[in-house]
């Protein structure tokens, strides 16, 4: 059975489950207090799937991109189960969970998360149909999302859109033919749409080890900025 | 709240990740050092002059799992000889402390084991007991490091009060800024201890703030005067400078130390924190700590900086008074030396 964490957004889930579907699954509007719910939540999740920890056989998280501090307690939680359990490890990208929740769609989705200081991390998507894995036609990326909307412009087709970085910037989206806006109940991606992404990974045999868990920040430290624009300064 | 049966055969698992090393250790017993792994990010931000706490959050993850490995493989045990898994709660970084807490916390899930968050400050006062558990209570324990200066009295375990701390920079921010400024690179501390020896400790008496005044010592005024000094006197030796302020820096510190032994009759005195493996703080607080008729403990300079041997020695005494913490513990960046995680 797959274990699917999801805290790379405001809220914290647990799903547990497999190809057949969701046994299991809890969900908080947390507040940002990812660290303090995940671990109790990952516990009442198994005792309602009437599972234990010696049924699982694949650790899922969201691995970004997201918000930093959420997904390194996702990333640390889930590294540290496999590591315990001898699991493989599946990181699922958020953007493509956040895709599954336009999984109907027969457009080209795009999927977007508000990334704060006015900037959104999207990527593009076509879905290959019903519970199947959507196939990325763009790499994930951050930028403003006034180049997001020229870049699905150009496409000159009509485009799903969901996630908070529509929602945190949807005057930029109305009355603009092409996008079709997915609205609030689609704009997070859920840990049941990373235990769904993890089954076809499991399939294709595409897993990773406790210790080589990447997180997808897409965005350098402001340190790390700040120091290399002094650098070419000088 | 309910206490814990622990003895000599329990085994500790702690991590450590509240500024800029990422350890992990097992102890056994209380003070049976297995194994303490300690990954140090000194080089990573050595070029921002000081700990970045993104980068720092970064890092911890990056080598967390191959810490935790070590640990286990080091202390040539099996997991589930594991008998308590314990994580730094706080004070430190808010995201690097998650690091540590989140996998703690799913370590003790997965073995059905309990929990512990332990005081990182709290834990500097068992880095001395855990190289010399003959120590007898009281106990003055002077706790110098990069964030915290602090003289603290030990009556018990889980007993503390603080005598005296910094009213502004910590001892070591004052070795960073100073060192900076000096050019002398990063760490401050080590790049000062390094060269201060060749120096003349005499060469500028710079002031001792507050020497007279009470337990509580200042630092920000002897950076200032330092910097001020140096702009006065461009072609003074670095070196100099380096050896005059390090004698103040250990003057105050010894003198303020020793007071606050006599003050509460102390058994010892005990450094703990970054700064106390400085050599002059080493060597002086011996010598005038003995010339004062008390024993001082110097803990092994593995175990003065950041490490979680000592935050497997203070989970083993907390467990045994308060119990284990609940899983749904988070971080708490600015907990207090008397401050029990929950």
């Amino acid at each position: 059975m797959i274990l699917g964490i999801e805290t790379s957004v405001d809220h914290v889930g647990v799903a547990v489950g497999d190809y057949r579907g969701i046994r299991a699954h809890s969900m908080l509007a947390s507040d940002r207090r990812h660290a303090e719910s995940l671990t109790p939540m990952i516990q009442f999740v198994l005792q309602q799937a009437d599972a234990t920890m010696a049924d699982l056989s694949t650790i899922a998280v969201d691995v970004g991109p997201g918000l930093f501090t959420g997904m390194r307690v996702g990333i640390a939680s889930a590294a540290s189960l496999a590591w315990a359990l001898e699991l493989p490890v599946v990181p699922v990208c958020s953007l493509d969970a956040l895709a599954m929740n336009a999984e109907w769609s027969d457009n080209v989705v795009a999927a977007s998360l508000d990334a704060r200081r006015g900037e959104v991390y999207w990527s593009l998507y076509r879905m290959r149909g019903v519970g199947m894995e959507p196939l990325r036609l763009t790499e994930p990326v951050v930028s403003s999302p006034e180049d997001m909307a020229v870049h699905l412009a150009d496409r000159g087709e009509d485009i799903t859109c969901v996630g908070t970085g529509f929602i945190r910037h949807a005057a930029l989206f109305e009355d603009v033919p092409w996008a079709l806006m997915a609205g609030e109940p689609h704009a997070f991606p859920t840990a049941q749409q990373v235990v769904v992404l993890a089954s076809h990974r499991i399939a294709a045999d595409d897993t990773v080890g406790a210790g080589k868990i990447t997180p997808m920040y897409l965005r350098a430290p402001d340190a790390e900025i700040n120091w290399l624009t002094r650098e070419a300064a000088q | 709240m309910t206490s814990h049966v622990v003895n000599e055969s329990t085994v500790v698992l702690a991590i450590e990740t509240s500024c800029d090393e990422t350890a992990a250790s097992v102890v056994m017993g209380g003070n049976d050092v297995l194994s303490s792994i300690v990954s140090s990010q000194i080089e990573i931000h050595a070029r921002f002059g000081g700990v970045v706490p993104e980068v720092a959050s970064r890092a911890h993850l990056e080598a967390l799992i191959p810490v935790v490995n070590a640990a286990i493989t080091e202390a040539g045990i099996v997991p589930p000889r594991v008998d308590v898994v314990a994580a730094t709660a706080g004070p430190g970084l808010i995201g690097a402390l998650l690091v540590g807490v989140s996998a703690a916390k799913s370590l003790a899930l997965v073995w059905d084991k309990p929990f512990v968050g332990v005081n990182h400050l709290e834990a500097h006062l068992y880095a001395g007991l855990l190289d010399d558990p003959t120590l007898q209570f009281p106990l003055v324990v002077l706790l110098v490091s990069g964030g915290h200066t602090m003289i603290i009295e030990m009556r018990g375990h889980g007993d503390y009060a603080i005598m005296g701390r910094t009213i502004d920079d910590a001892a070591g921010e004052a070795y960073d800024k100073v060192a900076r400024y000096l050019q002398l690179g990063y760490p401050g501390g080590p790049a000062i201890d390094k060269i201060a020896p060749s120096g003349n400790p005499h060469a500028v008496e710079f002031p001792r703030a507050m020497m007279h005044d009470g337990l509580d010592v200042s630092f920000s005024g002897l950076k200032t005067s330092v910097i001020n000094y140096v702009k006065k006197n461009p072609d003074v030796s670095n070196v100099d400078v380096a050896a005059s302020f390090q004698a103040a820096v250990v003057d105050v510190l010894c003198a303020k130390t020793i007071r606050a032994a006599q003050k509460v009759g102390a058994k010892g005195i005990v450094l703990g924190g970054g700064v106390s493996a400085n050599s002059l703080l080493r060597s002086e607080m011996t010598a005038r700590g003995a010339a004062a008729g008390f024993t001082v403990a110097l803990p092994s300079r593995d175990m003065c900086t950041d490490n979680a041997a000592m935050i497997a020695a203070a989970a083993w005494h907390r467990l045994a008074s308060d119990g284990p913490t609940s899983l749904s513990c988070g971080a708490y960046p600015n907990l207090k030396l008397d401050a029990v995680p929950r």
